[in-house]
């Protein structure tokens, strides 16, 4: 299956410049029309932000002494959202956790998708048997489960942020490389791509100048659905007790925690961790909705080669 | 035909290849080795050199390897040394149920699945169309366990209708006589399921609606339920069939989680214990069946398709 591609900006008539939209920063993104669920989800995302990263300074809670005396509070005064069973307060560690799930999901965004991006490039401008062969390796890891392969990773690596970050990329950068692979297919019997060999200039020449700069928005769009992704993967990793060990806060660690307290009515140390994942993750997919109809991006999922 | 019939079992079977070598190295760098995590952290470097002789695991890992791939091909996937059993006799008892819940789950959702999102082609950018988007939108954003802990606390904890715990039994047929306890663990995967498809089916219903067979169907005064039910149906339907060869790793991850979660005694279960315990000769025979599972299913899926849409002509 090739993809239909089109250099980015060259698009047709869905990515003609209109009005720009109401809004202070309309100029700064005088060629990027978001949409409206696009803004909202970037506005979300930097709502986020701001809340792990600035949230904690304003804040200011433990969360590393627990007080088990002050250990499952309703919300009320001075914890405005309750404390779990070791007596953090959730509305900080809702900040704390979510500083590791953001800093986790972008590195792994950024480092999964060059890794993809690079092998996916050279392995649609090799063809033949060097793309067969790599992309029978691609194979190999989608066609064990992700959660199986990571819990077996997870299993022999004490994790902590940097190989939680390994691990999950070496589960994540098949994506790209298939989507990429699929479009440096068709670009290497492009013009351009063929003038460069004409005139002497080298493999790594076409793949660096020419045919990944090409798919940069394939690229960017697939890298927004990874940060996503790795933020949900990263939840169920910790619910299962598989993520940063205790006492590092995670949201899913703290869901895993709330569990125990369901019967128990404590619906304080679930709900907000649980909707908070849910709306940066939705978030994270709006944008890469939006800004794949702004690119003009045709995603297929890769399919067998 | 043929001649791609071959070249994608050829494929299938390289990629089999590679997953045992992928996940046989992968589980013999384990710290320490099986020895040290059988005889514990304090065996002495005699028990465990007399262990590995034992169970031949002095040897060099091709070797190993070798020898595991022997004993594969006659159908003997390795002994758990934790549970004193043969990975056999437990993945004899545990796939069932796994093949239960996924599969029944798989038809619930594709049931619901398909009219509704033949209604929302039809009814496109209307309200029917925008909220059942909007609700697989947010069914597909929610993480499987968190969807699972909400039916727990909203059915079974506040509501008590349900109970929170999958029915237990070794096998399957012990298992579904308590349909009652079935139904949470089955619900969130039909869930999860229905928010996978729709969209597709939705865009593919979009899509057969558009085509010239319709035009001629309702040209020539076929009543509108006739040209829903014998045209766009069938046509609807092709991209669950793809949708089940490709998502099935999807469908294990999404199911060991449930399993765990409603402690469902089927191989996500079983592979999630034999994780915690690093009982590698069970998570590599699990990790190796579920592999072989995903890629027949991606070789029938593409058979299947070829054979149900006969525009597809593989060359």
């Amino acid at each position: 299956m090739t993809l239909f591609t089109r250099p980015p900006g060259a698009g047709g008539a869905a990515a003609a410049p209109e009005p720009a939209p109401a809004g202070g920063a309309a100029r700064s993104r005088s060629r990027i029309h978001l949409s409206v669920l696009g803004i909202i989800g970037l506005t979300v995302i930097i709502a986020a932000c701001l809340f792990c990263f600035v949230g904690p300074l304003v804040y200011h809670t433990s969360q590393v002494a627990s007080n088990l005396a002050a250990a499952n509070l309703p919300p009320g005064k001075g914890h405005p959202l309750g404390t779990d069973d070791n007596g953090f307060d959730i509305l900080g560690r809702l900040m704390v956790g979510g500083q590791s799930s953001i800093e986790i999901g972008i590195a792994v965004a950024i480092i999964a998708t060059s890794a993809g991006v690079i092998w996916g490039a050279i392995a649609g401008f090799a063809g033949g048997i060097i793309d067969s062969a790599m992309m029978r390796i691609v194979d190999v890891i989608l066609a064990i489960p992700a959660l199986f392969l990571l819990l077996i990773l997870a299993t022999s690596v004490a994790p902590s942020v940097l190989e939680l970050v390994v691990v999950l990329s070496f589960l994540s950068w098949q994506v790209p490389s298939r989507l990429v692979r699929g479009e440096s297919l068709s670009l290497r019997t492009r013009e351009f791509v063929q003038a460069v060999q004409v005139m002497g200039g080298g493999s790594a020449r076409s793949v660096i100048r020419h045919i990944i700069p090409n798919t940069v928005s394939t690229i960017v769009v697939n890298a927004t659905f990874q940060v996503a992704d790795a933020i949900l993967v990263l939840a169920v990793l910790s619910y299962l007790g598989f993520g940063l060990a205790p006492p590092a806060a995670t949201w899913g660690g703290m869901l895993s925690n709330g569990s125990s307290y369901i019967f128990a009515g404590h619906w304080w140390q679930i709900y907000p961790v649980g909707v908070l994942i849910v709306i940066v993750v939705v978030a994270f997919n709006f944008l890469g909705d939006a800004l794949r109809d702004v690119l003009d991006v045709r995603l297929a999922s890769g399919g067998a080669s | 035909m043929t001649r791609f019939l071959a070249y994608r079992i050829l494929q299938s079977v390289v990629v089999v290849v590679g997953v045992t070598i992928l996940a046989f190295l992968l589980l013999h760098h384990l710290p320490g080795g099986p020895a040290r995590s059988i005889l514990g952290a304090k065996a002495t470097p005699a028990a465990i050199a007399a262990f590995n002789k034992e169970y031949g695991l002095d040897a060099s890992l091709p070797v190993q390897y070798v020898r595991y791939v022997d004993l594969l091909l006659h159908g003997n996937l390795g002994y758990s040394y934790k549970l004193n059993i043969s990975v056999d006799a437990l993945l004899s008892l545990d796939l069932p149920k796994t093949f239960f819940l996924v599969g029944i789950s798989f038809l619930i959702a594709a049931v619901i699945a398909v009219p509704l999102g033949i209604v929302q082609a039809i009814r496109r950018n209307r309200l029917v169309d925008h909220s059942l988007t909007g609700v697989s939108f947010v069914l597909y954003s929610m993480p499987t366990f968190w969807l699972a802990l909400l039916l727990i606390d909203l059915l079974s904890a506040r509501l008590q209708i349900f109970p929170p715990e999958a029915p237990q039994g070794t096998t399957l047929s012990q298992v579904i006589t308590d349909p009652l306890a079935l139904v949470l663990p089955v619900l969130t995967l039909v869930l999860v399921n229905f928010a996978l498809f729709s969209r597709y089916i939705r865009a593919s219903a979009i899509e057969s609606l558009a085509q010239d067979y319709i035009k001629v169907a309702r040209a020539k005064g076929l009543p509108e339920r006739k040209i829903l039910w014998s045209h766009v149906l069938r046509n609807s339907m092709l991209p669950i069939v793809t949708l089940l060869g490709l998502s099935l790793p999807w469908l294990f991850t999404a199911g060991l989680v449930i399993e765990q979660i409603f402690n469902y005694p089927g191989t996500g279960l079983l592979f999630f214990t034999s994780a915690q315990s690093q009982d590698y000769p069970v998570e590599l025979g699990i990790t190796i069946v579920i592999a072989a599972t995903t890629v027949v299913g991606n070789l029938l899926a593409d058979l299947a398709y070829a054979v149900l849409d006969p525009r597809i002509r593989y060359s």
